[in-house]
């Protein structure tokens, strides 16, 4: 599915990967941990194509297409979406509006029908519950006055209705509380399957309780420093990253 | 939301500005030049009466005492009034007529600007659609006025000034410049002394219009200036919706139009007055041609409890100077202005409105959403004020900036004068770019860049937006996304 290979990226001049190579087939969940400042969200940026992230050597492929000459939104038709640290508040357009939106602009770009309002208002209504969303949120401006716990709601919503192949998220774990993390959690791990795969971005272990990785990376000083089972996190957990901190 | 969706796609099959061609037909010129003699040979031209002949010469010799003003904060060379023709009609007699007697050449026009001018066309529409009387006002006269009858059934007169001075004297006597006097403005004092036509309503007491009317402004002629006064009265009790739409051929020469409307609100009566004005805005590189749009509006909110409400989407024009105003007269009056001005490329935009409180407890609302791309400059200039006699006067104002990359400028100018301790006016302004980080996650989503900045202005213009009449909410909404194509590079 994704394949990393030497990645070098620079952001206003600074080189922050620095020769990043990462495989994650079809149907597996990789993590991706690491300090502070190590390049995690970074990958997630240089993956989703955003200004201001030079890529100076390397490559990266989805399923052997070149992702890195797509503009975003192409690589966003391709199946690739980014669950944000900071999700955006977007002003006077609905939640629902943005989303279709979304959603028809990526099935146009694939060449498929668009889908009709009483299809989408249905599969809206399904997923809302699903993630115990109020629907009447939904109406309201996208993320607007949300807390923080809604606005991280609202990304796995949207993942659910544009249901990507690929899937990035970078600190979901940020400022939920256990209750959201558990909700959040079963909506991630509901859209696992074979023909799907993820990158969970994380600083601690807490979320692996909940959405439990096949491969665990220690992403340090723009490298993959360590790959590992399950049992990485918690070595990571107990020991912190300070050996690598000091590798890198 | 669909219209988001379908701006989108629009966009995609519309060049820059699709209003810009010319349509080649015999047309009647004024010699060019002003004088007094310009002035007897429009009036002439029109068939009108003596004293409205010694209105017009009487503001041509006021105009000449005056002197241009330059207050607002726009850039222009010298403008040559000598150098420009003040009458152009399509060759044919004066008078009204019916649709078959008009230049099939000039229906061709309004037929590609999607303007139905026969009513049967307007009928033969969706089942239920709301339907729209139009008055087309093609450089200096009106060509055609639709639903007239229709209207005159429930004695509401929609006509052509020209008409309306003819048919009509007493009222256009009583009503004309006594919400924009004669030497109000330089441009309004200009306007008074060559208007050539424009739309008169009349909305008799306790009537309420049983249609949106609206007039379609087109300049055609090289050359020319667009002189229009439009005068819309509604008596006692009654409410009419009317909506002012522009658009004329790309050329390199800037072309001026000052048009003056006037509105008149008696006790309990209501206008709503929309604009969608999309003159040519000039060569978006070189800033070359383009309209300059200097228009005086006012509403003179004459009764109590009346009410008038003003929306504009101003998205064309190389130059807009312009104040849509309410004189809050009546007590318990209110006034409204909802308003989204647009510039690009060069243009330049410096507009607002005026609330003047006179009577007590009068209420007035502003919401000015500017957006700023390319090199243009966008101002919003206000003016609230309360007399010392507008005890509980409210205003709530609401001003908005979005810049659109960074060679763009955004500015502010309210005025604020409370002349009784007894007045309740809140000014709120905010200044916001559109930012990468908004842009990129819209993307992320799967909207292209051109689709992520129109998504993201729709949502910021949207309190304005629903003002709208909904058709052409729908067209606005277009008209917004087409203006700022290619803005962010």
């Amino acid at each position: 599915m994704l394949s990393v290979s030497n990645l070098h990226a620079t952001v206003d001049d600074k080189e922050i990967l620095k020769g990043l190579t990462l495989d994650v087939p079809a149907g597996e969940v990789h993590a991706i941990m690491g300090p502070n400042g190590a390049g995690k969200s970074t990958l997630s940026y240089v993956l989703t194509g955003r200004q201001g992230y030079e890529v100076t050597a390397g490559g990266a492929t989805l399923d052997g297409e070149d992702l890195l000459a797509l503009e975003p939104n192409e690589r966003a038709a391709k199946g690739v979406f980014l669950s944000f640290q900071y999700p955006l508040e977007i002003p006077g357009v609905p939640a629902l509006t943005f989303i279709r939106t979304a959603l028809n602009a990526q099935r146009k770009a694939r060449g498929e029908a668009e889908i009709t309002a009483p299809e989408f208002l249905k599969l809206a209504r399904a997923k809302a519950a699903e993630l115990k969303i109020d629907f009447d949120m939904l109406k309201r401006a996208l993320n607007v006055g949300f807390s923080g716990g809604e606005k991280k709601r609202m990304e796995i919503f949207q993942m659910a209705m544009l249901s990507p192949r690929f899937l990035i998220l970078d600190e979901t774990d940020s400022g939920l509380d256990v209750d959201a993390l558990r909700i959040v959690a079963d909506g991630v791990n509901a859209l696992r399957s074979p023909e799907r795969a993820m990158l969970v971005i994380t600083h601690y272990q807490r979320l692996l309780d909940y959405i439990k990785p096949d491969r665990v990376h220690v992403l340090a000083g723009g490298r993959i420093v360590e790959s590992g089972g399950p049992e990485l996190a918690l070595e990571l957990e107990r020991e912190g990253y300070e050996k690598y901190a000091r590798a890198a | 939301m669909a219209a988001v969706k379908q701006t989108v796609e629009h966009v995609a099959s519309l060049e820059k500005y699709k209003h810009g061609f010319v349509t080649d037909i015999e047309q009647d010129f004024a010699p060019k030049g002003l004088n007094a003699d310009i002035v007897r040979f429009i009036s002439a031209k029109k068939d009108e009466p003596q004293w409205m002949l010694d209105w017009r010469l009487d503001a041509f010799e006021r105009w000449l005492a005056m002197d241009e003003p330059d207050w607002a904060k726009v850039n222009f060379p010298r403008i040559d009034y000598q150098d420009s023709y003040y009458y152009a009609a399509p060759k044919e007699k004066v008078g009204p007529k019916s649709l078959d007697e008009v230049d099939p050449e000039i229906l061709e026009v309004y037929k590609k600007l999607g303007i139905p001018l026969r009513e049967q066309e307007v009928l033969a529409g969706v089942e239920g659609a709301p339907r729209y009387a139009v008055d087309a006002v093609f450089d200096s006269v009106s060509v055609v006025t639709t639903f007239k009858k229709e209207l005159a059934q429930v004695g509401v007169i929609f006509c052509s000034m020209s008409e309306a001075i003819r048919e009509h004297p007493e009222l256009v006597r009583q009503y004309l410049g006594s919400v924009v006097p004669v030497s109000d403005n330089y441009f309004a004092c200009l306007n008074a002394a060559v208007f050539s036509d424009g739309s008169f309503v009349y909305v008799p007491p306790g009537v309420r219009c049983p249609m949106e009317l609206s007039t379609y402004f087109r300049i055609n002629a090289e050359y020319s200036g667009q002189f229009e006064r439009t005068l819309i009265i509604a008596d006692k009790g009654s409410y009419v919706s009317y909506l002012e739409g522009c658009t004329a051929p790309m050329r390199d020469e800037n072309q001026l139009h000052a048009a003056v409307v006037e509105l008149v609100t008696m006790d309990d009566a209501e206008i709503k007055y929309s604009t969608v004005q999309n003159w040519y805005p000039g060569d978006p590189e070189t800033g070359k041609g383009g309209i300059y749009n200097f228009v005086t509006k006012r509403a003179d909110c004459r009764g109590d409890r009346s009410k008038v409400s003003w929306t504009q989407v101003e998205t064309g024009s190389s130059i807009t100077w312009k104040y849509p105003s309410c004189i809050l007269r009546g007590n318990e009056s209110s006034g409204e202005f909802y308003s989204i001005a647009i510039t690009n490329g060069r243009q330049q935009a410096d507009t607002g409105t005026k609330m003047i409180h006179l009577g007590a407890n009068t209420r007035s609302r502003i919401i000015s959403k500017g957006i700023s791309a390319g090199k243009s400059s966008n101002t919003y200039r206000g003016l609230v004020s309360a007399h010392p006699k507008a005890k509980g006067a409210r205003n709530f104002t609401q001003c908005d900036s979005l810049l659109i990359g960074k060679q763009c400028a955004a500015h502010t100018v309210p005025y604020i004068e409370a002349r009784n301790g007894q007045s309740k006016f809140e000014h709120e302004a905010t200044t916001t770019r559109l930012s990468e980080d908004q842009l990129f996650y819209a993307m992320q989503r799967g909207l292209s860049q051109e689709e992520a900045v129109q998504l993201l202005v729709n949502g910021f213009v949207k309190d304005v937006l629903q003002e709208l009449p909904m058709e052409f909410a729908v067209e606005a909404q277009k008209l917004v996304a087409i203006s700022l194509e290619g803005s962010v590079g």
